[in-house]
C-alpha cells in the first residue's frame, strides 16, 4: 500500500496525472467520432456521411417545395445551395420563422436514399440570436445574388 | 440624473478597488502595516458603492429612461414591471455589472465578518479580489458602459427577447452569478495563502464556508436554469449540453471537488497544495464561462450579440488573472510541505478518487465545449452534443458513484473494505433487485439501465452514514453530506428515468379529438386567441385523463409577442407524483387540425427535486459550520474574560 511510500504526494500527483491524461485523450478520441460536421447541399451529395452519424445541413428552403403529409405533422422539404438539392424530412413542429425561401439549418441524419431525415430544424430567432451557420450563409447567399445579377 | 450618479458611483468603486490593491499589498511590507488597516474599510465601502451602482440601474430600467442607451436597447415601457427590472441584467453590460457588484459585495462581506485567518493572509486576500475586480471595472466602465446615454431619445425601446420574459429569468440570472463570482472568494483565498504560505486545516475551515455558500448558489440556479430551458424552451428536454449550460456545470464541478478536498484538510491536513490548485480552477472556470458566453464566440440562446472587441477584453482580463495565479501557485506550490499520510483505502483515498473524478468530468465537459472553436480554426464547422457528453460523462460518474456509496463509511486514514463491506450487502441487493427489474421491464437503453440500478443502490447507501449514529445528535454537516449525496441519488433516478421510460406522441388533431400518450388519453376541446400584456396568443384546452381517473384541464399555448415580434411555445405541464405531462401547441394543420406534442415523463421532477435536495445538504453543512464555529468563538472569548479577571 501507498502509505509507506516516501512521497505520497508524488505517487498521488502521477495516478492524477495519468487519469487526466487518459480522459484528455479518450475526449479527443470521441470527440473526433462524435462531432456533428457542418454540411451545405453542395457538400452532402458530393461525399454524404455514414448513415448513422449525426450531422447538421444548412441551406436555403425551395420555394414551393414545402409539403405536409397526410399526418399533419410530418413535412418533406427541399434544402438548396444554388448547386445542389436535398430532400428533407422532419416530424415535429416547426420553428415559427421557417418558412419557404429563407435559410435553415437541419440537426439529423442522411439517408441510404438520399434524403435527409431532421430530428430538429434552426431558424432565424429574431436578429439577436441567428444560428452562427446562418450569418454565414446569408453572406454566401448575398455573394450569390452579386453574382447572378452581374 | 440617476444614470450620471450610477456611472459615478462605479467610477468611485473602481478607485476604491484600486486603493483596496495597493494598501493590501503595501499593508504586507513591514514600512506600510499602518496601511493594512484601511484595506478591510476600503473594501467594504468598494462593495456598497457597486451596489449603489446597480441599484441605479435597476431604477432606470423600472422607470423605462429611454434616454439611456441599454434601456432603449433592451427595454419597452409596455413590458410588465417584473421583467422590467429583470430586463436589467438581461444584458451585456448589465449583466457585467451584476458580476462587478457581486465580487465587490463578496470582497465586502469576506473584509467584514471573516476573522480567522492571520491578518497577513487577510491583506493578501482583499489584495486579490482587489486586482481581479479592478480588471472587470475597467472593462464595464471602458467597453461596456452601462449608462451611456442616448440622443435623441426614441419614442421606444427596442424590447427584451420574449424567450427571457419568465419569471425564470428574474431569478436564475442572478442566482448563478452569486455563484460563479461567490468562486472569486475561494480565488482571493487561494493567492492570499499562496502569498503568505498558511496553507493548513485552519485555512481550509475559514475557506470552506464560503465556497460552500457559492456552490449552494450553483446547485440552485443549475437546477433552475434547467427546469427554466425544460419548460420555457418547448423542446422536452432539461439539459442540452449548450456551451451556456457546461459554462455553468464547469465551475459547480470544480466547486464540488474543492468542496471535498478543503474537508480533507481541515479535518487531516492533507491535500494541500490540491485544494489551494483546485480553489484557483474553480473561479477560472467561472471566468471561462463568462469568456464564452459574452465573447459572443459561440452561438447559443444565451449569447447577447457583442462585438469582438469585447471578446478580446474578456480574453486580456483571463489571461493576466488566470496565468498570474498560475505562475504564482508554480512558484509556491513546491513550499507548501507535504500534508498528512494516508492509506488507499480511507476516507482520504475516496475522497481523492472523488477529486480526480470529478477533475476528468471537468475536463471532458472543456474539451467537448472548446472543441468547435479548434475545430473551426483548423477549417472544420463542427457542433458537440449528447453523443459525445453523455457516454463520456458516465465514463468517469459511474466509478464515481460507486466509490461515492462506499467512501463516506470508510475511516480517516486507514480502514479495511471487509469492515465496510457487510453494511453494503443492502444497497447491493436493491441493485441487484433493480438489474432484474429492468431486464423484465426490458428496452431500456445501456447508460439509463446503469443510472436507474445506481441510483437504487446509492440512495440506500448514502443513508447509512446514519446507522448506529443518535440522530438528535447527529451534527448538522453529516446531516448535510447525507442529504446532499441522496440527493444525487434521487436526482440521478430522475434523469434515467426520464431517459428510458418518456413516451412521445405527435399528432395533428381536430377539436374533439381524442389521443393517447402512455397512461393519458388526451383531447384537444378547442383552440382560443387570449391576450397578455404584450403578446397574444392561441391557448389550446386540452382534457386529460389519467387511466380513467376525472379529467382535467391543461392550456398550452403558442405565443405572439410584438415589441420584438417574435413567437414563442408556451408549453403546459401537468404534475403528478409519478411523472408530468408535457404538452405543446404547434400550428394549424391545412384540414383545421392542430399539431400537439405530447410526452409522459415518469419521475422527470426528481431530476429538480435532487438537485434542490444537493443543495439543501450545502445548506444545513453550511449552518452547522458557522454555528459551531461561532460557539468555538464564543468559548475563545468566554476564556479570554475569565482568565482576565483572574490576572486581575
Amino acid at each position: 500500500m501507498a502509505v509507506k511510500a516516501k512521497h505520497q504526494r508524488l505517487v498521488l500527483l502521477l495516478v492524477a496525472l495519468v487519469v487526466l491524461i487518459g480522459a484528455g485523450l479518450l475526449a479527443a478520441w470521441a470527440l473526433r467520432n462524435q462531432a456533428s460536421y457542418f454540411y451545405v447541399p453542395n457538400e452532402i451529395v458530393a461525399d454524404p456521411p455514414a448513415p448513422d452519424r449525426a450531422v447538421r445541413l444548412g441551406g436555403m428552403v425551395e420555394k414551393g417545395s414545402l409539403k405536409t403529409e397526410a399526418d399533419g405533422v410530418t413535412i418533406a422539404f427541399i434544402v438548396e445551395d444554388g448547386k445542389a438539392r436535398v430532400p428533407v424530412t422532419f416530424q415535429g413542429i416547426v420553428p415559427s420563422l421557417f418558412v419557404e425561401g429563407s435559410g435553415v439549418v437541419a440537426e439529423g441524419r442522411m439517408g441510404k436514399d438520399g434524403t435527409f431525415v431532421a430530428d430538429n430544424l434552426l431558424a432565424k430567432h429574431d436578429e439577436n440570436y441567428v444560428p452562427r451557420e446562418m450569418q454565414e450563409m446569408t453572406a454566401a447567399q448575398a455573394d450569390r445574388v452579386v453574382a447572378e445579377t452581374q | 440624473m440617476i444614470a450620471e450618479f450610477g456611472l459615478a458611483a462605479l467610477w468611485l468603486a473602481a478607485a476604491l478597488a484600486a486603493l483596496q490593491l495597493v494598501a493590501g499589498a503595501f499593508g504586507l511590507t513591514r514600512r506600510g502595516a499602518a496601511l493594512g488597516g484601511i484595506v478591510r474599510p476600503v473594501a467594504v465601502v468598494q462593495g456598497l458603492l457597486a451596489l449603489v451602482s446597480f441599484l441605479c440601474l435597476i431604477y432606470v430600467f423600472a422607470v423605462t429612461d429611454l434616454s439611456v442607451k441599454l434601456v432603449a436597447m433592451n427595454s419597452h415601457s409596455m413590458k410588465p414591471l417584473v421583467f422590467k427590472i429583470a430586463g436589467a441584467w438581461g444584458n451585456h453590460e448589465g449583466s457585467m455589472l451584476l458580476w462587478v457588484t457581486v465580487m465587490g459585495m463578496a470582497g465586502g462581506f469576506v473584509a467584514l465578518i471573516e476573522r480567522r485567518l492571520p491578518e497577513p493572509t487577510m491583506l493578501a486576500t482583499l489584495a486579490g479580489q482587489a486586482f481581479v475586480s479592478l480588471g472587470f471595472y475597467a472593462f464595464l466602465l471602458i467597453a461596456s458602459n452601462p449608462f451611456e446615454r442616448l440622443s435623441p431619445v426614441p419614442a421606444e425601446g427596442n424590447g427584451l427577447n420574449p424567450l427571457l420574459q419568465d419569471l425564470g429569468l428574474a431569478f436564475h440570472p442572478p442566482t448563478l452569478y452569486l455563484g460563479y463570482v461567490g468562486l472569486s472568494v475561494a480565488f482571493s483565498f487561494a493567492i492570499g495563502a499562496l502569498v503568505t504560505r498558511e496553507v493548513g486545516p485552519a485555512f481550509a475551515r475559514a475557506m470552506r464556508p464560503w465556497v460552500m455558500g457559492a456552490w449552494i448558489f450553483l446547485t440552485v440556479g443549475i437546477t433552475a436554469g434547467s427546469y427554466w430551458a425544460y419548460y420555457e424552451l418547448g423542446w422536452g428536454g432539461w439539459w442540452f449540453w449548450d456551451p451556456v449550460e457546461n459554462a455553468s456545470l464547469m465551475p459547480w464541478l470544480a466547486a464540488t471537488a474543492l468542496l471535498h478536498s478543503a474537508s480533507v484538510l481541515a479535518a487531516r491536513n492533507a491535500l494541500r497544495a490540491w485544494t489551494i490548485m483546485l480553489g484557483v480552477v474553480a473561479f477560472s472556470m467561472s471566468m471561462i464561462g463568462t469568456f464564452l458566453v459574452r465573447s459572443g464566440i459561440l452561438t447559443s440562446v444565451h449569447a447577447f450579440a457583442v462585438d469582438p472587441e469585447r471578446g478580446s477584453f474578456i480574453l486580456a482580463l483571463l489571461a493576466i488573472n488566470i496565468g498570474g495565479a498560475l505562475t504564482l501557485f508554480a512558484l509556491r506550490a513546491a513550499t507548501v510541505t507535504e500534508g498528512e499520510r494516508f492509506a488507499l483505502v480511507s476516507r482520504e483515498g475516496a475522497l481523492v478518487f472523488n477529486n480526480v473524478m470529478l477533475s476528468a468530468i471537468l475536463g471532458i465537459v472543456l474539451f467537448g465545449t472548446l472543441y468547435p472553436l479548434v475545430a473551426e480554426a483548423m477549417g472544420a464547422k463542427v457542433s458537440v452534443g449528447p453523443p459525445y457528453f453523455n457516454p463520456m460523462g458516465a465514463l468517469f460518474t459511474v466509478p464515481m458513484l460507486i466509490v461515492l456509496a462506499v467512501g463516506p463509511l470508510l475511516r480517516w486514514r486507514r480502514d479495511a473494505f471487509g469492515r465496510v463491506g457487510k453494511r453494503l450487502v443492502i444497497p447491493a441487493m436493491l441493485g441487484a433487485a433493480g438489474v432484474i427489474a429492468l431486464l423484465v421491464i426490458g428496452g431500456v437503453a445501456f447508460l439509463p439501465f446503469i443510472g436507474l440500478v445506481l441510483a437504487v443502490g446509492l440512495a440506500w447507501a448514502s443513508l447509512m452514514p446514519l446507522r448506529e449514529r443518535n440522530l438528535r445528535r447527529t451534527p448538522l454537516p453529516v446531516w448535510g453530506m447525507v442529504i446532499a449525496h441522496f440527493g444525487i441519488a434521487v436526482a440521478l433516478f430522475g434523469m434515467s428515468s426520464e431517459s428510458a421510460f418518456s413516451v412521445e406522441k405527435l399528432v395533428a388533431v381536430r377539436p374533439g379529438e381524442t389521443t393517447q400518450v402512455g397512461p393519458w388519453l388526451v383531447r384537444l376541446e378547442k383552440v382560443e386567441p387570449v391576450a397578455g400584456p404584450n403578446w397574444t396568443a392561441l391557448e389550446a384546452e386540452l382534457k386529460v385523463r389519467y387511466k380513467g381517473s376525472d379529467p382535467v384541464t391543461t392550456r398550452p399555448q403558442s405565443r405572439s409577442f410584438w415589441a420584438p415580434p417574435q413567437q414563442t411555445s408556451e408549453s403546459s405541464l401537468l404534475t403528478r407524483w409519478n411523472g408530468q405531462l408535457y404538452s405543446v401547441l404547434g400550428g394549424e394543420a391545412e384540414d383545421g387540425r392542430w399539431q400537439l406534442r405530447l410526452w409522459w415523463k415518469p419521475f422527470v421532477t426528481l431530476i429538480w427535486l435532487g438537485g434542490l435536495l444537493i443543495a439543501l445538504g450545502g445548506v444545513l453543512a453550511l449552518i452547522g459550520r458557522v454555528k459551531s464555529d461561532l460557539r468555538r468563538h464564543i468559548a475563545r472569548d468566554k476564556i479570554a474574560d475569565r482568565r482576565e479577571s483572574q490576572g486581575r
